[in-house]
């Protein structure tokens, strides 16, 4: 089992969302984060007070999916996130170790 | 003294405060029209207050010192209210010294739902409890003004503590100087229709003194001390210009032409305070800003307070221009120069947009400029008296001030300790919460 973990630029989400309900994802979990890479900040000014701000506002989606599953699920997300400008995001694959679906205790594969 | 005489001799001022009663037949009775007006004039600046000035500072302060405006706001309006009633009235009202207005009034004495106060025109009066309510407003806006200058880090306690001392030996005095019977400042003949020397100078000058006093904010130049909500403070001005009207034409105690200037002028000066802050910061920083638009908007009605009455609603746009020339000056490069952190720039706002004011209300009264001049109107007499008054004022507030900073401090600590600051005076100092999402 893998967990894919995803910072995408947050207009994105939608059309990473519905290109991985085609091909068979049925959840994920997203979060509202703030990061920054190769993409910089901004600056706000408040009556002569100046706030350099370094984080930029992105979306983490994080997926446990089957190992069969996964580098199609990195290919999908990468495609459909990507905008080819500074600060489209990252993506990352760990193992996981346990797998439980709450609702019935199933376990592993069939938790996904 | 048998509360019989005190009754009697009361009586006897508040008669003898009236002009008109001289040789008229009868006692001059309230107008309808102006009693309506001077009480819709009053709600209007409690509404300055809560929520006006409540939301505008409130949203310009981080999210965990949100209800520490709220609360200083509220809790400030109540006590300067009572104090007004038990003895500010009599102190600032009450008769005809020069320094202030004495003992008679003390717990409102001898004032009945049918004495009456004297307006600027012979014979017209107002009910008197309406000009009390009205005057208590003041009060108590001038009284809330001042705590941005130590937002996030002053101690509830003291902040009660020094409004009451505060408004006793500050507001109350300089309020009859320059608006009471016999006053020093009345009667050198300074201008001053709503209150920029008494409301606005007296704010921006204590607050600061608290600012030199306290201590610049733990992280100042360093954290991100950005407003939690630029639109609450939009909210918070746009209920500032809105009440204005009745700070303004309110303080003409009339509905008559005299209020309709003051009115126009309160519109005027403030658009041309918001278009000049929006152009400077346009020019100087490449945007022009929201909350440098409510700084204009701030700014103009500031300048315009003392000049409402006796300016030209043309003059009024360029003492409203000026007003944000100058005030965008002292707030975006003096403040940082010098060092002191004016939280919310209630000495950069309202102390220099008032001193501006009053002495631009010399230059802007003068008819040749569209104002109603007076008996031999001389710009450089009337500028020179405008600035005395300016001068006794700021010395006076500014000594007292951090005198009463000084007692404050040794009896309950004005700051905060480092962890209280850090974690945000809601939560140590309230129980509370602002926001919960």
């Amino acid at each position: 089992m893998k967990l894919v973990i995803a910072a995408i630029k947050p207009f994105k989400l939608d059309e990473v969302r519905e290109a991985l309900t085609e091909i068979g994802v049925r959840g994920m979990m997203v979060t509202e984060i703030k990061g920054f890479g190769a993409q910089s900040g901004h600056t706000e000014i408040y009556r002569g007070a100046e706030y350099t701000v370094n984080f930029v506002p992105k979306v983490k989606i994080e997926i446990g999916v089957a190992d069969d599953m996964a580098d199609q699920v990195v290919e999908t997300i990468e495609k459909s996130a990507r905008t080819g400008k500074i600060g489209d995001g990252k993506i990352f694959v760990l193992d996981i170790e346990k797998a439980v679906r709450v609702r019935t205790g199933e376990t592993d594969d069939d938790a996904l | 003294m048998k509360i019989s005489k005190l009754l009697a001799a009361s009586a006897a001022l508040t008669i003898a405060a009236l002009p008109a009663l001289a040789q008229d037949t009868g006692a001059p009775v309230p107008d309808k029209g102006d009693t309506s007006f001077m009480m819709m004039a009053t709600i209007l600046v409690l509404f300055m207050i809560l929520p006006g000035v409540a939301l505008f500072y409130g949203g310009l302060v981080r999210t965990k010192n949100m209800l520490s405006i709220l609360m200083q706001s509220t809790v400030i309006t109540a006590l300067v209210m009572v104090i007004w009633v038990l003895y500010g009235y009599s102190f600032a009202f009450g008769g005809s010294g020069t320094y202030w207005g004495g003992l008679d009034k003390l717990f409102l004495k001898g004032v009945t739902m049918d004495s009456t106060a004297a307006t600027f025109t012979d014979g017209v009066v107002i009910p008197e409890y309406v000009f009390i309510a009205f005057q208590m407003t003041f009060a108590a806006i001038t009284a809330v003004l001042i705590i941005g200058g130590f937002a996030e880090r002053v101690k509830f306690g003291a902040v009660v503590l020094f409004m009451a001392l505060w408004v006793t030996f500050v507001y109350f005095p300089i309020a009859h100087m320059v608006w009471g019977e016999g006053g020093l400042i009345l009667e050198m003949g300074a201008l001053d229709f709503a209150g920029g020397t008494v409301v606005h100078i007296n704010a921006g000058i204590a607050a600061l003194v608290g600012a030199m006093v306290i201590g610049p904010r733990i992280g100042l130049g360093k954290d991100m001390m950005a407003p939690h909500s630029m639109t609450l403070t939009l909210v918070g001005a746009a209920i500032l210009w809105v009440g204005w009207f009745g700070f303004n034409a309110g303080s003409n105690l009339e509905a008559t032409g005299g209020a309709g200037l003051a009115m126009i002028n309160t519109f005027t000066a403030t658009a041309g305070a918001i278009l000049a802050w929006a152009l400077i910061e346009a020019m100087a920083r490449g945007k022009a800003s929201m909350l440098g638009g409510a700084s204009g908007m701030i700014a103009g009605l500031v300048a315009v307070t003392p000049a409402a009455g006796s300016v030209g609603p043309i003059g009024a746009i360029v003492l409203g221009a000026l007003a944000s020339t100058i005030c965008y000056y002292f707030v975006a490069v003096v403040k940082n120069r010098m060092g002191y952190d004016d939280s919310l720039d209630v000495f950069g706002i309202h102390g220099i947009g008032g001193i501006v004011g009053a002495i631009g209300t010399g230059i802007f009264t003068a008819p040749g400029l569209g104002g109603t001049g007076g008996d031999d109107y001389s710009i450089m007499g009337q500028t020179l008296i405008q600035a005395q008054g300016v001068g006794i004022t700021i010395v006076w507030c500014g000594v007292v001030s951090f005198i009463l900073y000084k007692i404050v401090d040794v009896v309950i600590g004005l700051r905060v300790s480092e962890d209280v600051e850090r974690a945000g005076l809601d939560l140590e100092t309230h129980g509370e919460s602002a926001y919960h999402y």
